[in-house]
């Protein structure tokens, strides 16, 4: 097999440039598998980032064969082609080689507040939660930040200011909590269109998400809460 | 120079939960070698543990026998009182955990869920789902987050600086800037992690290379009990991703080549929920006896479960079969053999997380309280890591607070970043040499070739030998990229030399220890002896090498006995 990897150090090249390797990965290895022997045998300069290798830590998005995915997910042998083109994730930044900068990302994220604001200490047995209810937050909890959505997003891409799918699905993931107090104030903080209002719906998002969570199933569920939460208030206000 | 009154090396739970703890007066800060949420503990799957009673067959449940069924599992080597303070944190912690956001999985009547683990005497381990570890590092970092808590991330920390038996500072490597930095700091707490891959099969993530332990030693720290390696009884086959307990706590069966559920030949009251040491064994025994599939390996089989109790309660282990082995445990059996997954021994530090060294802290995989003696049970890693990570950060505060002056070690701080700038330019001009990434390869084989499950001197002697050739061979080592931006060359070539050190503590101190005790089984001493072996593994780093000194345990409440599951 081919393996033609995008190789840039900003620093030293003027522009990015395609390396060829030449390897024969083993039967069940993933992309991620044969990047690191690419890596110790054959071009030890080569750089990207890893962790878990088993799809829960979120550092080896990329894009492979022209999709968004993670390396550690992709089965070489599921590509079906003589060709494994791997470039970093788009709409950011490269650093090096595969290893982009996801300040952005991350920005995003901390904007939201994402955290549970419950209001005094702990309940001395713990918070009572309807099981259903809590169930309904795992869709979003299994959420990784590998920043494969935002990547995607035709949004987060011509707009730098969009919080984009994973912010706003972990904001979700608070707004539905049983044990979370956030003021409205807080959801209203996306009522723009570097908000909510900013999703296309073409839902690039859910296509690419390596863990099923659906970013735009929250993103629509802000959308219905922030409506709601300003009826109850000019309800409040015109009785 | 960046100087902080207290720095935290590493963003995992025992990290995190140390820069939580810390008195917010203080200067402190986190640094990271990646991404905090991209640390080890989010891989974590089956739950942490704490006597909530909540479970209903489990009304009857304490942080007592929660301490004793700790202390049995640990074939009768963790200190009992840091076992019993252990259990005793556990339940405010998850009462707290909770608060801040942890959705654990509830019961009906809407407590938090507990789920039956191995070695436990009722059913205490918490979980959300079969991603536990994923949601505690998650919310731990949304609250370091909401605190403005310091990171540095994609920093690796490269050497400790100690003057006077005090801890003065750090070096560490920016990836990002591609720099080598000097810190000055009054105090430190490592939470660096565990080293499996030392090994070749392991459950750990690629980066676990544990340099922290490593490092630790070097500067002359002592580590403790480092012959007890965890090997997890269930990895997927070919990978050795982890198969969490969970799925044995939920009902799964172990089953050998001739369809027989065979721990019953080994424990025959626990079964498949004996302690991690004694199902490893016994799958590897099975393995080794012709009973396995393919002669390597046996089978997991959740299919008696059904479809929905898999689906609820372990659908992060379906996903990771159908996308790593191809089936779907709903329908098929999973194909499972013990792999590399936990480190019993490290950083050799008190119940305050202290170490020998003024200002030096500990908490987590990389230290070694002990709580976990030669065996650790299910649950109690994640629960270790948050509570002594709290503990650390507390004791670092009441040190920075008792007003310890500091020392003045601009010079060494800086000289010591130098130095390494000047011999990673060294390594990178020479003509060639060895490839790093190779001799990580041949490390992890000779580890798991001689310092596996079952071990006996003269194969541990024979994985010493080889050590001392590698060690050679590093000598040699080689940059053949850039010594600039995320050069993982340096990163691995910095960690490798202290796996170096991280090996041999483990061969010699298992070719020592001449019995059998929890995870260390001598195949030429297959019985534990309490007579003479009652007592901690201590290795200190000398001009002349490696010396072990041996540390009586203090005698507790449990008087050890024979462990029958």
């Amino acid at each position: 097999l081919t393996f033609k990897i995008l190789r840039f150090e900003p620093q030293r090249d003027e522009r990015p440039r395609f390396q060829l390797y030449s390897h024969e990965p083993k039967p069940q290895d993933t992309v991620l598998e044969a990047l690191k022997d690419i890596r110790d045998q054959q071009d030890p300069s080569l750089s990207f980032r890893y962790s878990c290798r088993e799809a829960v830590c979120g550092s080896c998005s990329m894009v492979i064969n022209g999709r968004i995915s993670l390396a550690c997910r992709t089965q070489v042998s599921d590509l079906g082609s003589d060709e494994v083109v791997i470039e970093p994730l788009p709409n950011l930044e490269i650093q090096k080689d595969l290893i982009v900068d996801l300040k952005p990302f991350w920005e995003a994220y901390r904007r939201i507040e994402p955290f549970l604001q419950a209001p005094e200490g702990p309940p001395e047995r713990g918070h009572q939660v309807d099981e259903k209810d809590m169930e309904r937050v795992f869709q979003y909890i299994t959420c990784i930040l590998c920043a494969c959505c935002y990547s995607a997003c035709p949004v987060a891409t011509r707009d730098g200011r969009y919080a984009g799918p994973a912010a706003l699905a972990k904001l979700y993931r608070f707004a539905i909590d049983p044990r979370d107090r956030r003021p409205f104030s807080s959801l209203e903080r996306v009522d723009g269109p570097d908000g909510v209002w900013g999703c296309d719906t073409v839902f690039r998002c859910n296509d690419v998400c390596p863990k099923d969570v659906r970013p735009a199933d929250g993103i629509e569920g802000l959308r219905r809460k922030i409506i709601a939460g300003k009826a109850k208030r000019i309800f409040r206000r015109e009785p | 120079m960046i100087r902080y009154d207290l720095l935290i090396v590493g963003g995992g739970l025992a990290g995190l939960s140390a820069a939580l703890s810390a008195d917010p007066k203080f200067k402190v800060a986190v640094i990271s070698k990646v991404h905090p949420i991209r640390s080890h503990s989010v891989a974590a799957q089956g739950g942490i543990n704490a006597a909530l009673a909540n479970h209903p067959d489990g009304a009857e449940d304490t942080c007592d026998l929660h301490a004793f069924d700790t202390i049995k599992g640990s074939d009768y080597l963790a200190d009992q009182d840091a076992a019993e303070l252990l259990t005793r944190l556990a339940i405010p912690t998850m009462y707290e955990l909770d608060h801040w956001g942890v959705p654990f999985s509830r019961f009906p009547k809407g407590t938090i869920a507990q789920r039956p683990f191995g070695g436990a005497g009722f059913p205490r381990t918490c979980y959300a789902a079969d991603r536990t570890g994923q949601v505690l590092l998650h919310t731990l970092y949304e609250q370091a987050v909401r605190r403005n808590i310091v990171f540095y991330e994609e920093w690796l920390v490269t050497d400790i600086i100690i003057r006077d038996r005090k801890l003065a500072g750090l070096v560490a490597y920016d990836l990002a800037g591609g720099e080598i930095i000097p810190l000055r700091a009054r105090a430190v707490i490592f939470a660096t992690g565990g080293y499996g891959r030392v090994y070749q099969k392991s459950t750990n993530a690629y980066i676990n290379l544990g340099s922290g332990i490593g490092m630790a030693y070097k500067a002359g720290i002592p580590l403790k009990d480092m012959e007890f390696v965890q090997f997890h009884p269930t990895s997927l086959l070919g990978k050795n991703i982890l198969i969490t307990e969970a799925a044995r706590g939920e009902g799964g069966y172990l089953i050998n080549a001739k369809g027989r559920r065979f721990m019953e030949d080994y424990a025959s009251k626990a079964m498949e929920l004996a302690p991690r040491d004694i199902v490893a064994r016994s799958i590897q025994r099975e393995i080794d006896k012709g009973n396995g599939f393919e002669g390597q390996y046996v089978h997991l089989d959740l299919r008696h479960l059904g479809r929905e109790k898999i689906l609820k309660r372990l659908p992060g282990i379906r996903d990771i079969c159908l996308h790593f082995a191809g089936l779907d445990p709903i329908d098929r059996p999973i194909p499972i053999l013990p792999a590399q997954h936990y480190s019993m021994g490290g950083i050799d530090v008190d119940a305050t997380c202290a170490s020998p060294v003024e200002g030096f802290f500990a908490a987590g995989e990389c230290a070694c309280v002990s709580v976990h003696g030669a065996n650790r049970l299910g649950g109690n890693s994640l629960l270790e890591a948050i509570v002594f990570g709290k503990v650390a950060g507390e004791s670092a505060s009441a040190y920075l607070r008792g007003g310890s002056a500091g020392i003045d070690a601009d010079r060494e701080t800086a000289e010591a970043a130098r130095a390494l700038m000047a011999r990673m330019r060294s390594i990178h001009e020479r003509e060639a040499g060895e490839n790093v990434f190779q001799l990580l390869n041949r490390l992890k084989r000779l580890m798991s070739d001689t310092a596996g499950i079952f071990r006996d001197a003269p194969t541990l002697s024979r994985g010493l030998e080889e050590l001392a050739e590698l060690r050679e061979a590093y000598r040699r080592v080689f940059i053949y990229g850039n010594c600039g931006r995320y050069c993982q060359e340096m990163v691995v070539l910095v960690e490798f030399e202290h796996m170096l050190e991280i090996a041999e503590a483990i061969l010699l101190g298992a070719l020592r220890r001449e019995e059998t005790r929890g995870s260390h089984f001598r195949t030429d001493f297959p019985k534990r002896d309490d007579a003479a072996w009652l007592k901690h593994t201590i290795i200190t780093r000398s001009e002349k090498g490696p010396a072990i000194t041996y540390r009586d345990l203090k005698p507790g409440r449990y008087a050890p006995q024979e462990r029958v599951y």
